[in-house]
């Protein structure tokens, strides 16, 4: 992600912008360029899930919400909107990022998979089947962030113990606690993968 | 075989591993449009002004919506899922972060850098933002458990008796504010066609959703639908219909447009409930045998400003019963601030309050001399010594002896700091646990297809819990067809209402429900066997369903032929009876910790856990137990993480967000021994079934505190327990 503009280094700018306004009151999370007074429409092409796909979104558009409010890809979840949680986590040319950090604008010509994506057809990625067969879930809101995570951090050679895979999957938080699952489910993936 | 009590892979499993499973948020509605909340900076006061030039100047913005266009929405009447407010009613400001303005735009970039230019000006008030500070004003709650019991019982006399104490504590606990953080943000979709309203939202009740927007909006309950198949997890968070969702509604109203409406991480610190902070004091006599003698709970939790609305965390109830000692007395107050209303989380009054008096017993304990668990035994109560009745069925025994084998506990020496791995202090720490058996009323819809599949129909909800699942083995068994035959559909108030996702009570309330709509299914397709030509000599009672067929003396018709005729459809409503005044109906459990200590760096690790539930009859091995690795790692959270803070210069929430929140990661989490103690407790309902959504919670904290304790010798009477609490 190095070569991106991240929405992060975007949100350091604008709350420096904030703290210069009179008497902000604090609904908007997302600080903005208030003075901005176009909506530009931004054309960008990119492949998900093997897909050719132009979206016409805002510049400030985040590859998250390009993808569940543009796109009709609801299986990547928001859940801090912050990076923090690790809910948005899809694959960007092979690589995981967080999808709420990444501008969409900056996704030109990038190979994006989804949760949509990970399966092959109707036969279920091994972590995707590893995770019904364990329980690795259970409300299933953080769900598509921890497989996309686990199905990369086994392709990276991360999940070679318990302790290993803890470690990797720390930027995924699951309220409901299926964490001694999610270790189960891809300990067990890893295994055949 | 019957398909109760196997571990059964979810059946949601697959449309949540393919994300498929559609969350609230994420319904295609035609024409939305995007609203986002704006909330106040100030925590007391009043707004004595808009300033929406530049805000409303912005592209694509369609409606600001504030108190002085709002319009009046009525408060509902008797529906206890109905908040009152902040609804843009009035200008007051009661709390930092209360919804002031609503922005509505095309699209969600435009709505949130609009809500960025709202200006507000404020007239500021005196906010009471120190519970500690406000203490000395705490009053008895008005509707402590809705009206149900008084907030301060006891028996015996508890002062006078503690003076006679052979040894004795008197201490005070402290456990903070904390929020649920479901992984899903609140979010609603609100679409308006005439004087009907559809709401796709995320709850934990969406029969109370119906009520509440039908009270608000001064429309007939059959004009409010609300949709929710999926729920990213609520923890209590989502069990009222708080604000956004009717502020969803009204800005929908005023566009004339279906309006979607998420909120922000952020906002999710003040716009729907939070555990209050509490305070306990718990003074405790036993005699030098280690027979108590006289426990009193005195709990103090913190509130918003009364005209929100109330709620008591009910700290001291497991008090009342857990123990046979005859002199007890609780009691529960509210300390009012300037915050939003605070509401049920998981395990409401039981995680705080059982956190004090688990602690407080290890504390008697040690000054006893005694081992912990036996001095649970000495005190082991038979029958509820409160009511004066008898369990409906109670297994702590079994529980303390099977946690304890597993764990290993006999080789705990009792000495703090004696047990080391190196340099590393060890502790191990025990607690009970309990959490009562709820019920409510359902109605379920069967209906059997001409191709003999089944549907069933209930207006629940499947937080995560398992709802789907257990209900299709519950009606598998019931009817004898296997369950991929079977189809149970939930979320949506146009079915047979169920109760609110909560307090446990999903499966006992549920589950008699689908149980009796199966067998009076089976009674209409043997009415229409015995309806059949030459069918006239057999009893409808001596019918049988095998194997697609049904079989009479001498006789038998399939299905298929039966069906020819069109569906079969039954409907059930179940509902609690007499038990509870039969019976004292609760879950139990025992919590063994074992936590890692480096005395230099005073870092605290849970290294190990074993969990031993009676949570009566268990319906999904597997599901059941992924519940109470989650319980007790919610317990880990409250033990070591978790605690909202407050600004107490502003009244402002400072970390609202989950980096500055912690949360358990799995790297905070270790390997979950759960026992699941067998105990079939047809006593309380049908299916005999305890409830475990809270029960593997309680205690938890209480266990990793005394197992801090016994590793360093430190005891702590707050949580989290943080580094320099031990150092």
């Amino acid at each position: 992600m190095d070569e991106l503009i991240t929405r992060r280094e975007v949100m350091v700018v604008a709350a420096g912008g904030m703290a210069l306004s009179q008497a902000p009151a604090h609904g908007a999370d997302r600080a903005s360029d208030a003075s901005e007074k176009q909506t530009s429409d931004v054309p960008v092409s990119l492949r998900v899930n093997g897909r050719a796909l132009t979206l016409h979104v805002d510049q400030r558009t985040s590859l998250l919400d390009a993808l569940r409010e543009y796109a009709g890809l609801t299986g990547t979840k928001k859940g801090c909107d912050r990076g923090a949680c690790g809910a948005c986590t899809v694959h960007l040319d092979g690589r995981r990022v967080i999808s709420c950090l990444t501008l969409a604008s900056r996704c030109q010509g990038k190979d994006i998979t989804t949760i949509e994506g990970l399966a092959n057809g109707d036969q279920l990625h091994p972590v995707q089947a590893a995770f019904i067969e364990h329980d690795g879930l259970q409300c299933g809101y953080c769900t598509p962030g921890q497989i996309m995570s686990a199905a990369a951090l086994i392709k990276e050679g991360h999940a070679g113990s318990d302790p290993e895979i803890r470690e990797w999957m720390s930027g995924n938080i699951c309220r409901c606690g299926a964490y001694p699952n999610i270790i189960a489910a891809i300990r067990h993936a890893s295994r055949g993968a | 075989m019957a398909m109760i009590g196997q571990p059964l892979d979810r059946i949601d499993g697959r449309a949540k591993v393919t994300g498929a499973a559609k969350y609230a948020a994420e319904f295609r509605v035609p024409n939305a449009v995007h609203a986002v909340l704006v909330q106040s900076t100030i925590a007391a006061g009043s707004i004595t002004g808009f300033d929406l030039k530049e805000a409303s100047d912005m592209p694509g913005v369609l409606a600001i919506i504030t108190p002085n266009n709002a319009g009046k929405l009525t408060h509902p009447e008797n529906v206890p899922q109905a908040v009152a407010g902040p609804l843009l009613q009035n200008k007051d400001i009661l709390f930092n972060g209360q919804h002031v303005a609503l922005v509505v735009a095309e699209t969600l970039e435009q709505a949130q850098s609009a809500a960025s230019a709202v200006r507000l000006t404020y007239t500021r008030g005196e906010a009471a933002t120190s519970m500690d500070a406000m203490l000395g004003q705490a009053y008895p709650p008005k509707h402590f458990r809705n009206g149900a019991r008084p907030p301060d019982t006891s028996r015996g006399n508890a002062d006078e008796s503690f003076a006679t104490g052979a040894v004795k504590m008197d201490a005070t606990y402290v456990t903070p504010i904390e929020h649920h953080n479901p992984m899903e943000p609140h979010a609603t979709i609100a679409a308006w066609d005439g004087d009907r309203v559809t709401v796709w939202t995320a709850t934990q009740g969406i029969s109370g959703v119906q009520s509440t927007l039908a009270g608000q909006f001064g429309i007939d309950k059959a004009n409010v639908r609300a949709i929710c198949p999926y729920v990213g997890a609520g923890f209590g968070s989502k069990g009222n219909t708080w604000p956004p969702a009717t502020l969803a509604a009204l800005a929908a109203r005023t566009v004339r447009r279906p309006v979607k409406l998420v909120l922000s991480r952020s906002q999710m610190y003040t716009s729907n409930g939070y555990r209050p902070r509490t305070v306990q004091k718990l003074k405790i006599a036993a005699a030098a045998d280690g027979a108590l003698l006289s426990m009193r709970h005195d709990g103090f939790s913190s509130m918003s400003r009364p005209s929100l609305g109330e709620f008591a965390e009910p700290v001291a109830l497991a008090t009342e019963m857990l123990y046979a000692c005859p002199n007890v007395a609780v009691t529960h107050r509210l300390v009012a601030l300037n915050a939003a209303l605070p509401t049920y989380m998981r395990a409401p009054g039981e995680a705080s309050g059982v956190y004090a008096l688990e602690s407080a017993m290890d504390e008697m304990a040690v000054a006893l001399k005694m081992d912990p668990i036996a001095f649970r035994l000495k005190n082991y109560a038979e029958t509820d010594p409160h009511e004066n009745k008898p369990f409906a069925s109670k297994a702590l025994r079994a529980c303390y002896e099977q946690g304890a084998r597993a764990f290993g506990w006999e080789k705990r020496s009792a000495e703090p700091r004696s047990m080391r791995d190196g340099n590393i202090l060890i502790g191990w720490g025990f607690a009970t646990s309990t959490y009562p058996t709820n019920r409510m009323p359902s109605a379920v819809k069967i209906r059997m297809e001409k191709d003999a599949r089944v549907v069933l129909q209930c207006g629940t909800q499947d937080i995560g819990t398992g709802t789907y699942t257990v209900m299709t083995q519950v009606a598998a068994d019931t009817l004898g067809i296997p369950m991929h035959h079977i189809r149970f559909e939930l979320g949506d108030s146009n079915m047979p209402p169920g109760p609110v996702s909560g307090g446990s009570m999903t499966v006992a309330s549920v589950s008699p429900s689908v149980q009796a709509a199966c067998r009076a299914l089976l009674d209409k397709i043997k009415d229409r066997a015995v309806a059949q030509p030459g069918w006239g000599g057999q009893s409808r009672d001596g019918l049988q369903l095998r194997d697609g067929q049904v079989v009479g003396i001498g006789q038998q018709i399939s299905l298929a032929t039966l069906l020819e005729h069109g569906p079969i459809e039954a409907e059930a409503k179940t509902q609690p009876g007499d038990e509870k005044k039969e019976f004292s109906m609760h879950a139990f459990g025992a919590q063994f910790a074992e936590v890692r200590v480096d005395p230099d760096l005073g870092e605290i690790r849970v290294s190990r856990y074993v969990g031993a539930f009676d949570g009566g009859n268990i319906l999904n091995a597997k599901t059941a137990r992924s519940q109470l690795i989650g319980g007790i790692t919610y317990g880990i959270g409250m033990a070591l993480h978790e605690e909202t803070l407050v600004d107490q210069e502003t009244g402002r929430i400072v970390n609202t967000n989950v980096a500055e929140y912690l949360m358990p990661v799995n790297a905070d989490v270790p390997d979950i021994q759960t026992i699941i103690v067998p105990n079939d407790d047809k006593n309380s309902n049908p299916l005999g079934v305890k409830g475990i959504g809270e029960l593997p919670m309680v205690g938890v904290a209480a266990a990793i505190a005394n197992a801090v304790y016994h590793a360093t010798g430190v005891r702590v009477r707050k949580v989290p327990i943080r580094i320099e609490d031990v150092l």
